[in-house]
């Protein structure tokens, strides 16, 4: 929802600090997920991401979150999908050229990295392309099994 | 102006130190000249000869050529096939390539293909959306953005492989460029995408139009204080309006075009608005080539195309410097080929 997704943008420095305890949980917590079975967890773990992040950030599952380096302003939800930053077409008002009604997701993400400590610098990381393969998958488990050294 | 291994059409020139093309235009903007580039509107037609007409108005007034690719999502012949038409006769055409069409697969494909063909220099741009064209029930694609798009190109032409890791056995010789827009909100953070693009293997800037100087220097102070200016060209995008009501059109309707009231004002003031408009163009790009660190200018006269050559005579910007065109040496390129 566009109001709650401008809500965790001026929020994005305790989104993010929350996130990054959470992250350490699902991480410390690899052996259980593995004992339970990382597949079996796919569908269950994504759903529920799926409608926790949707609420918050308009999520659109591309299964590789870069939330923390977007000032917690969803990438996705720019129509050119663009991951590296604003394109030339923002409005002087700074809405987005194709949907003039939306404010530009990435001045958005601008604003939020401010918010954050570090964001500045994690927004000039320059982002690769997006692998079609991991959409509608989830980013927790894929992120947690990655931090705990296993890669599948 | 001659390099002394000039080549003739379809020839490459030597790959100097430094340099990662065999291009005429990485020479001009190495060689520390002011660089004038402007772009051809590709035809909506198969007729070469449509392509060439076009390219001609350009003969000893600039140093490369750009191809759009889809521009404004409309459909045109495609920039790869007019940069194959345009090395053809010894044009240094600049490919341009939006990720709005292609998928990674299809944009590795056309970067060797462009760089077999003779392309020597390649835009790397994100693209519009298919809202704004005349196709609006295509797929945008946007597997890749400027920036990805930038490394992937990058990857090809330094490392010697496809994104996937698979080897090329003979890499494409480009120079890598990308398009920038000063005039446009987040405005505070435009040096910085600058910053990211050049980070992600730009070593040339064409940018969206400017009328506004003033911005422009704030902008490229905020480019040297990055460190940038030893690392990137930058070519500032003018163009001449056609009158008040045009220019006002384009600033409401054109997304990221920024217009001061001033030029507005100026333009309504004017007995003749085109002439006007010209003569503002001619103001602009002499402003323009005093500001510190800008390396050319990227004159983009859509449906004006003839008066490029009178903005460029006028604004003296070329300085005397005649760039290389089909036909304008007829005894070196003869004596090169019997050689």
């Amino acid at each position: 929802m566009y109001a709650v997704r401008q809500w965790s943008v001026r929020h994005a420095g305790g989104l993010n600090a929350f996130y990054h305890r959470f992250e350490a949980v699902l991480t410390t917590l690899h052996p259980l997920w593995k004992l339970l079975g990382y597949r079996r967890l796919e569908r269950p773990v994504a759903a529920i991401e799926k409608s926790v992040k949707g609420l918050l950030f308009d999520c659109r599952m591309c299964g590789q979150c870069i939330l923390s380096s977007t000032g917690m302003s969803c990438p996705m939800n720019c129509p050119k999908n663009l991951r590296n930053g604003p394109c030339g077409g923002v409005r002087a008002d700074g809405h987005c050229e194709v949907l003039p009604e939306m404010k530009c997701v990435w001045a958005q993400a601008i604003a939020g990295s401010e918010r954050m400590p570090g964001g500045a610098d994690a927004l000039s990381k320059v982002q690769v392309a997006i692998d079609r393969r991991l959409q509608g998958r989830s980013s927790w488990l894929r992120v947690a099994r990655e931090r705990a050294g296993d890669s599948g | 102006m001659n390099f002394e291994d000039e080549p003739v059409p379809g020839y490459p020139l030597p790959i100097l130190p430094g340099h990662t093309s065999p291009g005429r235009f990485e020479r001009v903007l190495r060689a520390g000249q002011f660089a004038v580039t402007s772009e051809l509107a590709p035809p909506d037609s198969a007729d070469p000869e449509d392509v060439y007409r076009r390219s001609r108005i350009f003969h000893g007034y600039v140093d490369a050529i750009n191809a759009t690719d889809g521009s404004g999502a409309n459909c045109h012949m495609s920039s790869l096939a007019v940069c194959a038409l345009l090395t053809r006769v010894g044009y240094a055409p600049v490919m341009q390539i939006s990720c709005r069409d292609k998928n990674p697969i299809a944009i590795q494909g056309d970067i060797l293909g462009g760089a077999a063909l003779g392309v020597c220099n390649i835009l790397c741009l994100t693209g519009d959306g298919v809202q704004a064209g005349d196709h609006p029930q295509a797929l945008p694609v946007f597997d890749l953005d400027s920036i990805s798009l930038l490394t992937t190109a990058r990857t090809l032409r330094d490392e010697h492989r496809f994104l996937s890791g698979r080897k090329l056995t003979y890499a494409p010789r480009v120079l890598l460029g990308a398009a920038e827009n000063p005039f446009t909100p987040p405005l505070q953070w435009r040096a910085q995408r600058l910053a990211k693009k050049v980070a992600a293997g730009a070593q040339f800037i064409q940018t969206q139009y400017c009328y506004d100087v003033p911005r422009l220097k704030l902008f490229m102070r905020q480019v040297e204080d990055l460190g940038l200016l030893d690392k990137v060209f930058i070519l500032v995008g003018v163009g001449p309006l056609r009158s008040a009501k045009a220019a006002e059109w384009m600033r409401t309707h054109v997304p990221g075009l920024h217009i001061p009231d001033q030029v507005i004002e100026r333009m309504a003031g004017a007995a003749d608005g085109a002439r006007e408009g010209r003569n503002l163009c001619i103001d602009l790009v002499q402003e323009i080539r005093a500001v510190p660190g800008v390396s050319g200018i990227h004159l983009m006269a859509y449906r004006q195309e003839d008066s490029v050559a009178e903005i460029i005579d006028r604004s003296g910007v070329l300085g005397g410097r005649v760039p290389w065109y089909p036909g304008r040496d007829p005894e070196l390129n003869t004596n090169r080929k019997a050689s």
